[in-house]
């Protein structure tokens, strides 16, 4: 129980720590860098609460596509950070007031809050006794009974994936490219000719 | 000393807080914009998943899975939303992009 308090304060203090320079950092490489930080984090907490499932789609999900993702358009996009950062210190009055309305806000909702006795009544899909996997217990309740959302998330992602090659793709000019339907369409009598050429003539 | 729900949901609090903090820090750079957003999600994440562990129902986890789904399409369009204006306009600056006047 000690030992699970105690990694339960490390990750959260890396990653609230991490997302702190996430926001404040000045090279965005950085930023990226922690964010995949408070990302391993966070997988941590959850494989402390026991959901570790989730904890590892969130480390292939989000470190290795979407941190990834950021990384390679930050690095790609050839931007002068620093002129960016020019009005850091003249929003950081209005965003820490904001910010800390929102915190003390939801310490409010937390100060005065308590597990109504109808919550843990009306489960909807109770957790699995522990000879049960996690992965196990969640892939019996996706393929089952929210198989339509699992569908649904699948199409989300394709239809995501068409947004960004659509957005993306350009169409360069004096570029040579193979256009197959030309060459498939083409007829013999479009593209040879027979000649009579004389002798010692030429064409 | 015992980890119980509370500790988890003001973890996640104050994640959500420094996203919306990061927002407004943040504000010429869409990048870290997104990245902000993507600390929103992932304490929106947190709050799911510590509800499903400790009033015992599994659908929590799934709930979260679905959210996973939507912020990696989210980043996604986001980012190619990103580097087509960039080449469209040579910036990415916030107060630059105001082409459709809205």
């Amino acid at each position: 129980m000690i030992v699970q308090g105690l990694a339960f304060y490390m990750f959260a203090a890396i990653l609230v720590a991490s997302a702190v320079m996430v926001i404040s950092a000045r090279n965005p490489v950085h930023s990226v860098l922690f964010l995949i930080l408070s990302f391993f984090n966070a997988a941590g907490l959850f494989i402390l609460i026991g959901a570790e499932f989730v904890a590892m789609i969130l480390v292939i999900v989000y470190v290795g596509a979407v941190a990834v993702l950021f990384l390679f358009v930050v690095m790609m996009l050839d931007i002068d950070f620093r002129a960016l950062r020019s009005g850091l210190l003249r929003y950081l009055p209005i965003g820490g007031t904001v910010g800390l309305i929102l915190l003390v806000e939801l310490a409010v909702v937390l100060g005065a809050w308590a597990v109504a006795p109808e919550a843990t009544t009306g489960v909807a899909a109770p957790l699995p006794p522990p000879e049960i996997t996690n992965t196990r217990a969640i892939g019996q309740l996706i393929y089952t009974q929210y198989v339509y959302l699992f569908q649904a998330s699948g199409l989300i992602l394709f239809i995501a994936m068409i947004g960004a090659i659509v957005l993306t793709l350009r169409e360069r000019e004096g570029v040579r490219r193979q256009n197959i339907t030309r060459q498939v369409s083409r007829r013999r009598e479009e593209v040879v000719a027979v000649r009579k050429v004389p002798t010692r003539g030429g064409v | 000393m015992e980890i119980g729900l509370a500790h988890y949901l003001t973890v996640a609090a104050v994640i959500f807080s420094l996203g919306v903090i990061g927002i407004f820090l943040n504000r010429k750079n869409v990048i870290i914009i997104l990245m902000s957003i993507e600390l929103i999600l992932l304490s929106v994440n947190i709050n799911l998943v510590a509800f499903s562990a400790f009033l015992g129902d599994l659908v929590g986890q799934v709930f979260a899975m679905i959210i996973l789904t939507v912020a990696a399409a989210e980043a996604a369009i986001g980012l190619a939303i990103l580097v087509a204006y960039f080449r469209n306009r040579g910036t990415i600056a916030v107060e630059d992009i105001n082409m459709m006047k809205g």
